[in-house]
């Protein structure tokens, strides 16, 4: 296949400590990360007040890193397409949701049920944009971001139109951790377009690899972000934009396949 | 809108549910009126409703060199990717296209959750129990990876999670990728079973019915759960006799994470798509494969769209009385049964429903009527405000 090519109009990021893209590009720079004691959660402004305060941690660090990447790329959100990329989704829900179905099912919440959902921050984001256009959510284990970022590409390139890509997992929780393992929460988000403009951060190149190492080149004071696999996925491509340097990086996409990327500013 | 695109045959496709497995189950069901929908004898705590349940999963395991991924939900992916001789169409059109060249796209809302449920009953000293302490089984994209295992493909590989219209964007993704010239073919599934969380929690929302679901009937009083795996071989090109997609529209409500939008707004986005897709008109649809699942709402909305949208000529039915919502498997399980019925001629009923909303009573098909179909579509609306609808046109040997 001949590569794919997307442009970066605005880029969106929260993890504790790091509340925006603004945050992270300095934190890369100086190498100078260093994780909260206290856990912090956003409180995305794309929200309104009542689901800021009570809904589910996937829907708020997603919705935030969405909410700054639409507006440092000016796009209105309620034209854009997404795509919603979670390794493992609401691992609090889960951990909640089948503690309670062990001891008394016919407990469960109604509420914590219809968040349960792999596409409850889709939802979420849709409803607060009052966005109509398709909203998908994904899972591809350990190739989530590439997936995700390639689904994203995919559509840009197909329909002719922006998209936001929101990409996130939250930290595990019970005993559903051992088999998920995820420390802390993490969301990226991009919008991508398919043409140059003012906006234009990086152009991106994607196409398929084999046999190819996966990059890991990530300042040593930003590892314990890695201990989210969200991060793990996608910290090298945050890294490289982040340094503005025209690189090439290869994420892992598949079985024994690669997303080879190319990063031009 | 979107512009046309090029229609895709679908070389291979096939279901399996508590109808059974393969195309002929479904075609003797639909031509019987007969469905599958039985008292629920399937959760440990009593929940008195119908589901539509697969028999024979709990005596299926896994191939031994499959066994890591086994759980409800991959047994019934691994049986369902064995009807009608799918598996070996897959593998045929993997050696000819390529591994690299073949996308591996899959549909589910709660993956094989069940086993991570069972983990969480049987906890051994605060972890879950040894034979469950499989990473790929506590993950959403477990049917992706145990697909990807048996298949081997190389192309792009990923689970599509959007509640109950996951299996019908699965269509969607494949036509760009195959459009975009990424792959040639595309194999797309959806999988989903039966397990606590969707029975309580649908519970919970009081939206599940005590009896067999009674679509669209001004007495209906909820959804019956059902669990069903499908599947379908998506190529660039191929026999021309082979139904094809014509056409696919995706849209979101923006209006409740679990409520329909009152007016159907993002139903009717997702129709106006997928016609523009196709190049049709609702004058051209002879038969329509509703969401329909029961409740007051969606049906409600459903019934006006399809009441106002489409002439009294066109035929219309939910075939969730005969299986049960099967969830995210829906899209595809309903997309089969389309095909199915293209290829038999036969409109399916609307099972158990004795009465049609008066908006749509013009357009429901209540019993099963024999009738060329050459244009269908099937509708799928999920939780988060999800909407798909797919077209489907049959291959050349129906023309006239």
């Amino acid at each position: 296949m001949s590569a794919l090519t997307v442009y970066v109009d605005g880029i969106g990021f929260w993890a504790p400590g790091l509340a925006d893209w603004a945050a992270f590009s300095r934190a890369v720079e100086h190498d100078d990360f260093a994780l909260p004691a206290t856990a912090t959660r956003p409180a995305p402004g794309a929200l309104p007040p009542t689901e800021r305060r009570r809904a589910p941690e996937p829907v708020l660090i997603a919705s935030e890193a969405a909410g700054q990447a639409a507006t440092m790329a000016a796009r209105d959100a309620s034209k854009l397409a997404c795509v919603f990329a979670s390794t493992h989704g609401d691992l609090a829900i889960t951990d909640e949701m089948c503690a309670t179905l062990a001891i008394e099912p016919r407990e469960l919440s109604p509420i914590r049920f219809h968040n349960s959902v792999h596409n409850a921050p889709a939802g979420y984001w849709t409803v607060a944009a009052h966005c109509h256009a398709a909203a998908t959510a994904i899972s591809a284990a350990r190739a989530t971001f590439a997936a995700g970022l390639f689904e994203a590409a995919i559509e840009v390139a197909s329909e002719g139109e922006p998209v936001l890509l929101a990409a996130y997992d939250i930290a595990a929780r019970g005993p559903l951790a051992e088999m998920a393992p995820s420390a802390l929460p993490f969301a990226t988000a991009f919008v991508l377009s398919g043409a140059r403009s003012e906006r234009t951060m990086a152009r991106l190149s994607l196409r398929t690899a084999h046999d190819t190492a996966i990059s890991d080149d990530v300042p040593a004071s930003l590892a314990p972000l890695q201990t989210n696999p969200m991060g793990a996925q996608s910290l090298p491509l945050l890294v490289a934009l982040a340094r503005r340097q025209a690189c090439g990086i290869v994420i892992a996409s598949g079985r024994d396949t690669a997303l080879a990327v190319e990063v031009t500013p | 809108m979107p512009t046309r695109i090029t229609p895709l045959p679908l070389t291979a496709f096939t279901a399996t549910s508590t109808l059974g497995s393969g195309r002929a189950a479904h075609a003797a069901a639909i031509h019987a009126d007969r469905g599958g929908l039985r008292p629920n004898d399937f959760t440990r705590v009593p929940l008195p409703c119908a589901i539509g349940r697969v028999a024979g999963l709990e005596d299926s395991p896994l191939p031994a060199e499959l066994a890591d991924y086994d759980c409800r939900n991959n047994r019934l992916a691994w049986r369902g990717l064995n009807a009608d001789g799918f598996l070996e169409a897959a593998r045929e059109c993997i050696a000819r296209r390529g591994a690299d060249r073949v996308a591996l796209v899959v549909g589910t809302s709660t993956s094989s959750i069940g086993a991570t449920e069972e983990g969480y009953r049987t906890l051994d000293d605060g972890r879950l129990p040894q034979h469950l302490r499989r990473p790929v089984l506590h993950t959403p994209h477990s049917p992706g990876l145990f697909l990807e295992a048996v298949l081997g493909t190389r192309g792009p590989c990923l689970t599509v999670a959007t509640a109950c219209s996951s299996s019908a964007k699965v269509f969607a993704k494949a036509e760009r990728m195959i459009r975009l010239g990424i792959v040639d073919a595309a194999i797309v599934a959806g999988v989903d079973t039966l397990c606590d969380s969707v029975l309580f929690g649908f519970n919970a929302l009081e939206l599940v019915s005590p009896e067999p679901c009674r679509p669209f009937d001004p007495a209906r009083n909820g959804i019956s759960i059902g669990e069903a795996a499908g599947y379908a071989l998506i190529e660039r090109d191929g026999d021309a006799r082979a139904p094809r997609l014509v056409g696919y529209g995706e849209s979101s409500d923006a209006h409740h994470m679990s409520t329909p939008h009152p007016e159907g707004l993002g139903a009717r986005l997702a129709l106006a798509d997928a016609l523009a897709r196709a190049g049709l008109t609702p004058g051209d649809v002879d038969y329509i494969n509703l969401h329909g699942t029961a409740t007051s709402k969606n049906d409600e909305v459903e019934a006006a769209l399809l009441g106002d949208t489409f002439p009294k000529t066109v035929r219309a039915s939910s075939t969730k009385g005969f299986t049960g919502h099967t969830l995210g498997a829906a899209g595809i399980l309903e997309a089969v049964i389309t095909l199915t019925a293209m290829r038999e001629g036969v409109v399916p009923a609307t099972l158990n429903s004795r009465d049609a909303e008066p908006v749509c009573a013009a357009q429901l098909a209540l019993t099963h009527e024999t009738r060329e179909i050459r244009v269908a579509l099937s509708n799928s609306f999920g939780f988060g405000g999800s909407n798909c609808t797919l077209a489907f046109a049959s291959g050349t040997q129906h023309r006239a």
